[in-house]
């Protein structure tokens, strides 16, 4: 992870009306604050992602309030539940109507790797065809967890270079047979239970 | 010899008329709902055929969520599948849970003890509070009113901590064992409930404040998608849909299990049977519940949870590392599972969303030949069809929002 | 009416057309001509009073003949009695007829049976894949389809990878089997497993058609 995109601020130096940073900084912090997810609940995780945008864990603090159920309006596909073959097609029709730039987040076992639906009916993992960037393991992932992921996926967002990708039109590879250097977020929490 | 051709012209005046009566008629849109949409609760896909706002005809089609539960349960020990249960109706794990286990224990021949009942009966009325906590939030949500939404999970919240107390996991509880409970209640259990039930019903006058008379909310629901009695039960309608057609039938008074026939309680029960109805019958619901609740906390008995049958659960620890039985019966349990004895049954629960079945073929061993789950989300979606047809396209989101349903149980 | 009265109408009716009647748990199951079905259906429900079809379902009997079934719950509202009929159908002529018109819920019952192991239902009004898609070339709950699947065509979507792969089961599902004694051969890992088996396991030769 280079350090090349890191914001440079001192407020001393240039004083509090006045930024002065790197292009790709600033358009990567805009586009970080601002994710807007499209949910794409398709079983249980669904339901833990309704209670990650519920009051008790508040997307909304992370920028990522407006789920839009339209993907021309939404840059961050949460992947949350089974996918199934019959479905593979629809996900991945919806994932293609996203404007870039987008990004996955495969949420929950089932969408990182079939889960523990090994069956006839289940896609092993959406990343057989989707470019998954984050993948969120559990069954289902706490909301703290999928909190954690959407951090990383604001980590990963925050690391690009976002002036040579608007060149290309921020094209994502369509096609490719192993997913490249995501980051797995591990869900290992204890969260403290506190006396009502 | 000429030969004649048949033409018809058409003089302008009867052609004029012909397009004035396409125009008048006008042309049947094909619009296609799901299975990624906002509204449609789960993968759920329907094609309408509208005639401008009004849908002529509805295909629904399901299967978007079919992850092979049946067939995955012929390969696991009754135990391992227990987690499949959860993912069924995931929005009340726990009475699926309650609901697998008494079928294996009906195959068995097993009984559980009556602290175990208790328990599970606990278990099930917090999923039923759960279930229609979700399912009249995501109905008044979809029809415009997000706060019921909110307010709605604020206190699935409270349940999400009563879960995650008594075994771990928010959600997909996996609580129940074959012969009894994963592990019995732990102390702050019962205080951390009766302080829950004092607060919910305050929650649900806020709800019925909000909802019940008014005026937007009544006029979207109020005679939308009547069903009748007759229809209800054709169509093998059960839980609150066919409650509220008038028909009182509840698998918890007719064919008690668990322990329902020492808790007094009633089943509201609808006249009209329309979407309005069905609301009313899931609020009346959750009330009904905290009754039973309440019943529970009071009278729930001291004692062991779990079967006294040495070969059904897995022995206490201490007696798997020092005796040689117990080693044994801890190693058959694990690897080759419970030994079912042939034969066949079927077991149905009381789930909020209606009868859950699970019926079951064993040739014995510890796998079953045939776990069939007659899920009641996939008998009440047929209805979809017969309750669209003749109301308008924003109709259909109160009509799916009323029958309540989850696609993991009806693909399984 | 209790089930056992229901019974004893329905073989004063049908004589011979039902099997003996099976006792278990409370239960009872009689065994039903495949050709009466539709008449003991209508039967029971126009005058034994059972309303309701519980359930409808297919069954699997690999090595029995005749191999397949179809088993249905009938339940009684207002005298809560419950009655199970079997039929019986073998491989070689896999249809029988649909109690649709009786009850209407069978419907997607019937399809699903349909879906899962390929029995025809006679008069049905849409027999059509309900559970898997349309051109899906298998039936999933027969007992000599893989729980990993077999590989098809993917036809009309947008996936890319546009065929339905096999899932990794790497030598079997996770259970013991009764008689199995070596824990290698009861949870198999994939550090055991030559690597020929590895390639065989994900590009099965021999595949069941339709």
């Amino acid at each position: 992870m280079t350090q090349a995109v890191a914001a440079g601020f001192d407020p001393k130096v240039e004083g509090r009306d006045v930024i002065v940073t790197r292009l790709d900084a600033a358009v990567d912090w805009v586009r970080k604050n601002s994710c807007w997810p499209m949910p794409m609940g398709l079983a249980c995780c669904g339901i833990e992602l309704m209670a990650v945008g519920a009051s008790r864990f508040d997307i909304a603090r992370f920028g990522a309030e407006v789920m839009r159920f339209s993907p021309r309006q939404a840059d961050l596909m949460i992947v949350a539940g089974t996918c199934v073959y019959k479905m593979a097609g629809v996900v991945k029709r919806v994932w293609d109507q996203m404007p870039n730039p987008k990004w996955c987040i495969a949420m929950g076992a089932c969408a990182s790797t079939g889960g523990m639906y090994r069956s006839y009916a289940v896609v092993q993992g959406v990343d057989h065809f989707l470019p998954v960037d984050v993948y969120i393991s559990g069954c289902p992932p706490r909301p703290e967890a999928v909190l954690e992921g959407l951090m990383a996926v604001q980590r990963k967002i925050a690391q690009e270079h976002a002036l040579k990708n608007m060149k290309t039109g921020d094209q994502k590879p369509t096609h490719y047979d192993k997913p490249q250097g995501p980051i797995i977020v591990r869900g290992e929490y204890a969260p403290k239970f506190v006396e009502r | 010899m000429a030969t004649h051709h048949e033409m018809s012209v058409i003089d302008s005046a009867s052609r004029a008329q012909q397009a004035f009566e396409e125009e008048v008629h006008g042309e049947k849109m094909i619009i296609n709902m799901g299975p990624q949409h906002p509204s449609t609760h789960g993968v759920f896909r329907m094609v309408l055929e509208m005639d401008g706002e009004e849908i002529i005809q509805c295909w629904p089609e399901i299967g978007y969520l079919h992850r092979g539960d049946e067939k995955i349960a012929e390969n696991m020990t009754y135990t391992q599948f227990i987690p499949y249960t959860d993912r069924l109706d995931y929005l009340a794990p726990l009475a699926n849970n309650v609901a697998y286990a008494y079928a294996v224990e009906k195959l068995m021949g097993i009984d559980v003890p009556e602290r175990c009942k208790y328990i599970r009966v606990i278990c099930a009325e917090l999923a039923r509070i759960s279930s229609h906590l979700l399912g009249i939030g995501a109905m008044s949500m979809d029809l415009g009113a997000m706060t019921v939404f909110l307010y709605a999970f604020q206190q699935r919240e409270k349940i999400y901590d009563l879960c995650e107390l008594i075994c771990g996991a928010r959600f997909t509880t996996s609580y129940t064992r074959i012969g009894g409970l994963a592990n019995d209640i732990p102390a702050d259990f019962l205080p951390m409930l009766k302080a829950f039930l004092r607060d919910l019903p305050a929650t649900i006058d806020e709800v019925d404040k909000l909802l019940t008379r008014n005026k937007i909310f009544v006029e979207r629901n109020k005679d939308i998608a009547v069903l009748s009695k007759a229809d209800a039960i054709n169509y093998g309608a059960t839980g609150p849909i066919l409650r509220a057609s008038g028909v009182e039938w509840d698998v918890r008074k007719a064919h008690p299990y668990s322990g329902y026939e020492w808790f007094t309680f009633d089943i509201p029960t609808g006249t009209v049977g329309d979407c309005m109805d069905r609301y009313l019958v899931r609020m009346e619901e959750m009330r009904q519940s905290i009754h039973i609740l309440n019943q529970a906390v009071a009278q729930i008995p001291d004692g062991p949870v779990n079967a006294p049958e040495a070969k059904v659960l897995l022995p206490d620890k201490t007696a798997v590392l020092t005796k040689m039985e117990e080693l044994i019966h801890h190693f058959i349990n694990v690897t080759q599972g419970v030994n079912a004895p042939v034969g066949e049954i079927y077991f149905s629960a009381e789930n909020p969303k209606g009868e859950l079945g699970f019926y079951i073929v064993s040739k014995g061993g510890g796998v079953p030949h045939r776990l069939k789950i007659r899920a009641p989300s996939f008998v009440n979606l047929q209805l979809v069809s017969k309750l669209c047809k003749g109301h308008m396209m924003s109709d259909t989101v109160a009509i799916l929002g009323s029958l309540d349903f989850v696609m993991g149980e009806c693909d399984r | 009416m209790t089930p056992q009265a229901a019974v004893e109408k329905l073989q004063a009716k049908f004589g011979d057309a039902l099997g003996a009647p099976v006792e278990f748990r409370g239960e009872i199951s009689v065994g039903v001509a495949r050709e009466q079905i539709l008449a003991v259906c209508r039967f029971a429900h126009a005058e034994c009073g059972f309303d309701m079809l519980t359930d409808l379902s297919g069954v699997d009997n690999f090595g029995d003949d005749p191999r397949y079934g179809v088993v249905y719950h009938l339940y009684s509202i207002a005298d809560r009695c419950a009655v199970r009929l079997k039929v019986a159908i073998s491989e070689d002529d896999l249809t029988v007829d649909s109690v649709e018109s009786v009850w209407k819920t069978a419907d997607w019952h019937e399809r699903e049976a349909f879906d899962m192991f390929g029995i025809r239902f006679r008069n049905h009004p849409n027999l059509k894949r309900i559970l898997m898609w349309d051109g899906y070339p298998y039936f999933p709950l027969r007992k000599d389809f893989p729980l990993a699947g077999l590989p098809t065509d993917l036809p009309e979507t947008a996936v890319d990878a546009d065929t339905v792969r096999t899932s990794p089961m790497l030598g079997g599902p996770f259970v013991a089997p009764a008689a199995s004694r070596s824990s290698i051969r009861r949870e198999p890992r994939q550090v055991d497993t030559p690597a020929e088996n590895l390639e065989r396991l994900n590009n099965p030769t021999k595949q069941e058609q339709v």
